[in-house]
């Protein structure tokens, strides 16, 4: 039994952390008061970052390579791609979430192509930088229930419908559109179709302005008789109800345990700035047993602290699972419903600890504690991973337990 | 407090209902008294200390057990000699510690046949260097952890009495000087291993682990100890008692042998853990003699503390995943408004949090446990380990019966009895080490 970092992945954590403090940390405010204005500063960063993707044996720090890794083959215990990728982006979200999800190449968009793209597909669009757009205005949650259609025409499909909160909509160069072949048929009749950008019919709508994470964009897109090549489809465009709907779905296992990991590297980087506020204070912070005498901001950034490390093992658990061809759905949620609720108290909760100093935009706490919001929302929103978790435990349908 | 007309009456009315003339005269029903005296047929319960414990004249020399290496990657599959010990303990506590449980809480003791078997299995040995008798080989707290784990699962109270000789051998091997190992180590691994607890809380509020109010003093051959200690799990059972005390302004442990003259104690029943027959132990004036000093310039109380913290963690997790593997199935059979309860995402969700809180504790615990196995610095991790079991292990107790509702708060269900045993999981410091 082990549960530290395997030394093998110090180079990427490093790498990771010195972008998220170099490049992250100085422009960081600056893009969350210009909300829509394009970060130019990835651009540079974002070769770099491909430079490393290329040079490091398992990928770089980014999602872009995420998936399906977990050969269950004989070698034994496996640390790969999908426990590195969790390491990177908790890097860099201790620096900026929203910077980290604008990252080219590197977005939720581009796993969705790698868990479910073929052979073909992977080479010819595996790198592109591509958002994924799966919310409308009807259906949230509830992505059985989308509107999208794409109807076959010749070698074509024709997409309708709308999407709203696709993030980095306007920024990458395609969108992965989740719509329905044939709404008769339920959940199993959904495929994802790579859209590329400039295709005719595609129409970003609007840019969204938000609570947190400003400097990523998070676009509404319109379809409208968009004709998308049909080999531009992931995966199987067979109708089947075994695996259709589930096939889809399965990317969230892999995807899941990442946005853990960013919302464990925001809450990290509030924590350890309170901590660094309230011991120039003059707060004794070093670890007691718990006594009922020590001070209550001892006692709650102790407490804190150790639902941070709950939720970064767990997800480092579901990672390491997926990394061994374990089924891991139930665990990555459980990560996912941990580190989403705890990264959003822990920040709002150090912005209490600080005063007026934490709600100030001096500090960077009360944007942290902006920006961790989305993390227990979106990829999935705590209720829903409670009902995942739910009813795995309990051995229930989604007909059974709503 | 002054005491006015009608809390005059109150307490004259509760005087006559104890009157035992009403029960002479046949005014009362006899029914409330049958249940109490009928749980001690057939029941019993380990016998009173008295093992003495020789010295040794050619001792061996002092052992310590060498960390494991630690692997190069994150793996959290057991060995194979951690899975053996759990699948044979969990067997042990399925079908002898949680068969017996409701039983022995209620008799407040621990039934000797449960103390036999599992002496029968040689938990203790796993605590004992083989040049002293026992099999371990290394350290090994993330093996403690599980086994803590497993009994738990079966029942705490029992757990935490049959993990007190066990820890006690722990805390000699890791702590003690050669001649304390020489001397009582051996025992430990004998078909009748001694009965032996670890003594730390002390009755008042605000209690420090750190700050003793037990004090000893040096005397011309040895030390004087003075002070009170409660919650001592199997207090007088033991026929070994590792005593924490002050020396010198700094915590220290003494081994004390049953017996020895100034020692009393008195039964403590508490809120649960009633198999582990808590009590209180008064220190008067106890000589112990130079070499009942707990290991020499290498002691060091925090870790000492923080590996008991580790054996806590695990029965908080074994108790906690027992609420869950019960509630599960009860929810799904419980029928209301025309199906199962468990179809309402509002008793639904509370399971999920029950799985997730108990496995961030398990987490926690688990990485606290292979640090220290592999010699690396654990005393952060165990810590938070410790104060996150603290939180969540009542809040899984209290989820527990409110799942079951009304059934959860009566003795049918084992959840009533498994709150209140996790209620300890914050207040405890003695009795365990890992």
């Amino acid at each position: 039994m082990n549960l530290e970092i395997p030394k093998k992945f110090s180079p990427i954590v490093h790498q990771a952390r010195q972008v998220a403090q170099e490049v992250f940390r100085p422009i960081s405010r600056k893009y969350d008061r210009a909300e829509h204005a394009y970060p130019k500063e990835l651009d540079m960063f974002a070769s770099i970052m491909d430079g490393m993707n290329e040079g490091a044996p398992d990928g770089g720090a980014g999602a872009g390579k995420l998936a399906r890794s977990g050969g269950n083959g004989n070698d034994g215990n496996r640390n790969g791609t999908n426990m590195k990728t969790v390491l990177g982006l908790t890097e860099l979200c201790w620096g900026d979430v929203g910077l980290a999800l604008s990252i080219p190449r590197q977005g939720l968009g581009n796993s969705a192509i790698a868990a479910v793209a073929n052979e073909e597909q992977l080479n010819r669009l595996g790198d592109t930088w591509a958002a994924m757009a799966i919310t409308e205005p009807g259906a949230g949650s509830d992505s059985a229930a989308i509107r999208t259609t794409a109807t076959e025409s010749g070698d074509h499909y024709i997409i309708n419908g709308e999407k709203i909160y696709v993030t980095a909509g306007e920024r990458a160069n395609a969108v992965v559109v989740w719509a329905s072949l044939d709404r008769n048929k339920g959940r199993a009749a959904i495929k994802s179709f790579v859209v590329e950008k400039g295709t005719p019919g595609m129409t970003v709508e609007r840019l969204e302005k938000k609570l947190g994470i400003r400097a990523s964009d998070t676009a509404a897109i319109r379809f409208e008789n968009c004709r998308v090549p049909k080999e531009n489809l992931l995966g199987d465009p067979e109708i089947s109800v075994d695996k259709g709907f589930a096939g889809a779905m399965q990317t969230f296992d892999n995807t899941r345990p990442v946005v853990a990991g960013m919302a464990i590297g925001v809450a990290r980087a509030a924590l350890e700035r309170t901590r660094e506020i309230v011991e120039r204070a003059g707060i004794d912070l070093s670890y007691q047993p718990q006594t009922w005498t020590q001070s209550a901001v001892t006692r709650e950034l102790h407490l804190l602290e150790a639902e941070l490390e709950a939720a970064r093992l767990l997800t480092l658990r579901a990672a390491w699972m997926a990394d061994n061809g374990l089924p891991n759905s139930k665990e990555a949620s459980m990560a996912k419903a941990k580190a989403g609720r705890v990264g959003n108290a822990i920040t709002l909760r150090c912005v209490e600890l600080c005063g007026s100093l934490g709600y100030g935009e001096t500090e960077l706490l009360e944007k942290w504690a902006r920006d961790s919001k989305i993390l227990d929302i979106f990829e999935g929103t705590q209720q829903i991973q409670l009902l995942i978790i739910a009813r795995r435990l309990l051995g229930k349908s989604s007909a059974e337990l709503k | 407090m002054t005491r006015d007309p009608i809390g005059l009456a109150l307490s004259m009315m509760n005087r006559l209902a104890a009157n035992p003339l009403l029960d002479r005269f046949g005014l009362r029903t006899a029914t409330e008294r049958t249940a109490y005296h009928g749980t001690r047929v057939g029941f019993r319960t380990i016998a009173l200390a008295g093992r003495e414990f020789k010295r040794v004249a050619n001792w061996l020399p002092q052992k310590r057990l060498p960390g494991k290496s630690a692997p190069a990657l994150f793996d959290l599959t057991l060995d194979d000699d951690q899975q053996m010990i759990v699948d044979s303990l969990h067997r042990l506590a399925r079908d002898t510690l949680r068969p017996a449980a409701a039983e022995a809480d209620e008799a407040g003791a621990l039934p000797a046949d449960v103390f036999d078997a599992t002496a029968e299995l040689g938990l203790t040995l796993y605590a004992v260097p083989a040049e002293f008798g026992g099999v371990a080989e290394t350290r090994s707290p993330v093996t403690s952890v599980l086994i803590a784990e497993q009994l738990a699962w079966g029942d705490m109270g029992l757990a935490i009495a049959l993990l007190a000789p066990f820890s006690v051998a722990q805390a000699i091997t890791q702590w003690g000087t050669g001649e304390q190992q020489s001397r009582y180590l051996p025992a430990f691994c004998e078909e009748h291993p001694p009965v032996a607890t670890i003594a730390i809380d002390e009755p008042r509020a605000l209690f420090d682990p750190l700050n003793l109010s037990t004090i000893a003093e040096s005397t011309a051959n040895g030390y004087r100890l003075n002070g009170r200690k409660n919650g001592v799990v199997l207090g007088a059972q033991s026929d070994l008692l590792l005593v924490a005390a002050t020396l010198n302004g700094r915590p220290r442990l003494f081994i004390v042998e049953s017996g020895t003259d100034g020692m009393d104690h008195t039964a403590d029943p508490t809120m649960g853990l009633r198999a582990a027959q808590p009590v209180t132990l008064t220190l008067s004036n106890v000589e112990v003699s130079a070499d009942a000093l707990l290991g020499d310039d290498d002691f060091d109380y925090q870790a000492f503390l923080n590996l008991g913290a580790l054996l806590r963690c695990g029965l908080a997790i074994g108790t906690s995943q027992a609420v869950l593997d019960y509630v599960i199935p009860y929810c799904n059979e419980r029928v209301a408004f025309g199906e199962p309860i468990s179809n309402r995402q509002s008793v639904a969700f509370m399971i999920s949090n029950l799985a997730i809180e108990a496995d961030s504790m398990r987490m926690l615990a688990w990485r606290a446990a292979s640090r220290a196995e592999t010699e690396q610095s654990f005393h952060r991790e165990a810590s938070l380990a410790r104060l996150l079991c603290s939180e969540k292990a009542m809040e899984i107790g209290t989820n527990g019966v409110q799942l079951l509702g009304g059934h959860g708060f009566v003795k049918e269900h084992p959840v009533e009895r498994w709150y209140r045993d996790l209620r300890s999981v914050a207040t405890h410091t003695g009795g365990v080490h890992a």
